[in-house]
């Protein structure tokens, strides 16, 4: 771990600004011939991070949450912006190799301090290995420990999260989906990282087991004092875990606010939306509420509309709002929004 | 008899078992309800539960093997789903029942058009000329919100959005008007925004073409919003039947507050910690003995562990099995 001993000041810990991520796709038509698209995934996000603090990072598929998830930690190289993790400017971490872009020694290093926690603990566990090996590699990456020493760690995380030591022989497929998911939380946990990206790491989960791996990641959140990006779709669970909340949509941040003022007084129109679409177990309240159904869907990142992203679909939307993007703006303390109408 | 005119469907001690690796699975082992017409009824419950299989058996849609022969009886319009002939069961299908999927990419022929695929429909059961058969299926498409579906209905499936797959997969199954729709996580795969939209089509179609809908899910914000009546599964068998108003303000099974406690929720005040139910899903294959749910459950007793429980009737439409309950047999 970092010994180096820095003052805990309120500084950002994490600071991230207008960053964008771009990728090429294929055009529609030639056979032989493609000539390629760019598609913004990520377009100007900015945001900072305290330590210790979990952000929620909320948006409909393909609003380019998961992408600025990797382009933080540089698992993605940025097209654009800076990130810079404890004053460090790591999207600069990068060298050119051939015409590939590969991490220099700087960013392998920091790897020790950010891990992530994916989506699909079915996909991202290697079906060969045993419990034991997959969390080994980490370990043995960075040459932490040894012998006898290493596997008493990897017993010892495995308690961490809540597993029985005994069971690293086994392979990955003996697990149900709630433990595979705790095997992909100790094999972040095991070089004792201070940043953890989590991306969607309950919705492939049970209802009945999601609730255990959110009790899980608050938990470990606040023994090991673990700052936490938490990306998901799902504002009811996110809302418990995090303590502040920026709502995405097509690439950008619309909205950024503490956990209770997003769901209390949410003044963007599609936060408005997605909170009135998010269904409550009450049938009393499921028949009497006023529910707000946004028409039409998001449109392509490929072709982005002009002006406010939100347009197409916006119930308030002016005629500014077709023309010029909005800008985030602070519209009480520690509230920001994109929005042209709200005030 | 005079019950099955009011019931459009009546599931009787349904059994369905598979035939794997790892021994003798049952799926469902001993389910029974029956759906009012014109009614929506939730099935709720986690992966595994037996929930999609037991629709799929009505359907007539489980292969044979890895299946048994599901046993028990399925009775629709005084037929029973499980002896009918597949020439029988195959007029039925599409017609006067229909099934729409999880994931419409992967229930649409990718190979063939809109077009194609709507119209074939109603060509089969009720022998429509292909011009009025498009006529149809364009006013279809039209009706469960396609924009430009005159034009549209010439693409192929991956030209569609994900809700709009959705929608062209509900126009299809309703083209020929069901008495009874299953329909498995319609709107697991979509997005919140867009799964508003969906419920808001289906429980107005519901309205106009009088389809009773099972309605699969794992969501009980969901069954709260669209269902009349909900039964929840676990490990192959229902554990609690109600009217949703009753199941939701009054549940009795533990695994039923158990999932309502867990669930996280928006319109409740931040916990710091959310309740979970303890341990893992049953294998399917390996059930405790007794009630299935035992190891989980805080409240089970030595009988629990040893006696599948009792159902207890709570009032005339909510009935729970569960050895705990205080109620009549």
């Amino acid at each position: 771990m970092n010994t180096m001993g820095k003052e805990k000041t309120e500084t950002k810990f994490l600071d991230v600004s207008a960053l964008e991520v771009q990728f090429q796709v294929p055009k529609r038509g030639g056979f032989l011939y493609q000539e390629s698209a760019k598609l913004k995934a990520v377009d100007g996000v900015s945001f900072s991070m305290t330590r210790g603090e979990t952000l929620g990072l909320v948006g409909e598929s393909g609003c380019g949450k998961s992408t600025t998830g990797r382009a933080v930690l540089q698992l993605l190289r940025p097209s654009r912006g800076c990130v810079i993790f404890d004053e460090e400017p790591i999207h600069e971490f990068w060298k050119k190799k051939g015409t590939k872009w590969v991490w220099d020694q700087r960013l392998r290093d920091l790897r020790r301090r950010m891990q992530m926690i994916f989506q699909d603990p079915f996909a991202s566990l290697n079906p060969r290995m045993t419990v034991e090996s997959i969390l080994a590699e980490p370990l043995r990456n960075f040459d932490v420990t040894q012998g006898v020493e290493r596997r008493e760690k990897i017993q010892h995380l495995l308690m961490t999260v809540g597993m029985d030591p005994r069971c690293m022989r086994r392979y990955p497929h003996e697990f149900s989906g709630g433990q595979r998911q705790r095997i992909g939380i100790a094999r972040a946990l095991a070089l004792g990282p201070e940043f953890i990206v989590a991306d969607e790491p309950i919705s492939a989960l049970d209802v009945s087991i999601q609730a255990q791996i959110m009790n899980l990641l608050s938990e470990l959140r606040e023994n090991l004092s673990l700052t936490l990006l938490f990306i998901a779709h799902d504002l009811a669970a996110i809302r418990h875990v995090s303590d502040r909340i920026a709502v995405m949509y097509l690439g950008r941040i619309v909205e950024l606010a503490s956990a209770q003022t997003i769901v209390d007084r949410p003044q963007h129109p599609y936060t408005q939306a997605l909170l009135s679409a998010v269904p409550v177990p009450d049938p009393r309240q499921e028949h009497s509420r006023q529910r707000t159904v946004l028409s039409g869907e998001m449109p392509s990142p490929i072709n982005p509309p002009a002006g406010c992203p939100f347009h197409t679909r916006c119930p308030l939307c002016e005629e500014r709002c077709r023309r010029e993007v909005p800008v985030m703006r602070t519209i009480e303390t520690g509230h920001q929004v994109a929005c042209h109408v709200v005030n | 008899m005079e019950t099955r005119s009011e019931n459009v469907l009546e599931v009787c001690d349904l059994r369905t078992h598979f035939r794997t690796d790892d021994g003798l699975v049952k799926a469902v082992d001993g389910v029974s309800f029956t759906v009012k017409r014109g009614e929506t009824l939730g099935i709720v419950g986690e992966s595994g539960s037996g929930k999609s299989v037991t629709c799929l058996s009505a359907m007539r849609l489980v292969s044979k093997p890895p299946a048994f022969h599901p046993t028990g009886t399925i009775y629709f319009d005084n037929n029973n789903l499980l002896s009918l002939t597949e020439p029988e069961i195959q007029k039925l299908r599409g017609e006067r029942l229909a099934m729409i999927f999880q994931d419409p990419l992967t229930s649409l022929n990718p190979y063939l058009t809109v077009a194609r695929q709507l119209t074939e429909v109603l060509e089969v059961h009720q022998d429509a000329r292909p011009t009025a058969a498009r006529q149809t299926s364009i006013e279809m498409l039209e009706r469960v919100g396609i924009p430009d579906a005159a034009s549209r209905i010439d693409q192929h499936p991956h030209q569609f959005s994900g809700g709009m797959r959705q929608r062209v997969m509900i126009a299809m199954a309703l083209l020929c008007g069901p008495e009874v729709l299953f329909a498995d996580e319609p709107t697991t795969a979509l997005d919140v925004t867009i799964q508003a939209q969906i419920l808001e089509l289906m429980k107005n179609l519901q309205k106009s073409i009088g389809t009773a809908v099972v309605l699969v899910t794992h969501d009980l914000g969901v069954v709260a919003g669209i269902t009349d009546r909900v039964a929840v599964m676990y490990a192959g068998r229902i554990v609690e039947e109600g009217t949703t108003a009753e199941v939701f303000a009054n549940p009795q099974h533990p695994y039923t507050r158990g999932l309502l406690e867990s669930m996280p929720r928006i319109d409740t005040p931040i916990q710091k910690s959310l309740y979970a139910i303890p341990g893992l899903p049953p294998d399917l294959g390996n059930l405790p003995a007794g009630c299935p749910f035992h190891p989980r459950c805080a409240s089970a007793t030595n009988q629990c562990q040893n006696i599948y429980p009792e159902t207890k009737v709570i009032s005339s439409t909510h009935q729970a099995t569960c050895w705990e309950i205080e109620g009549t047999k």
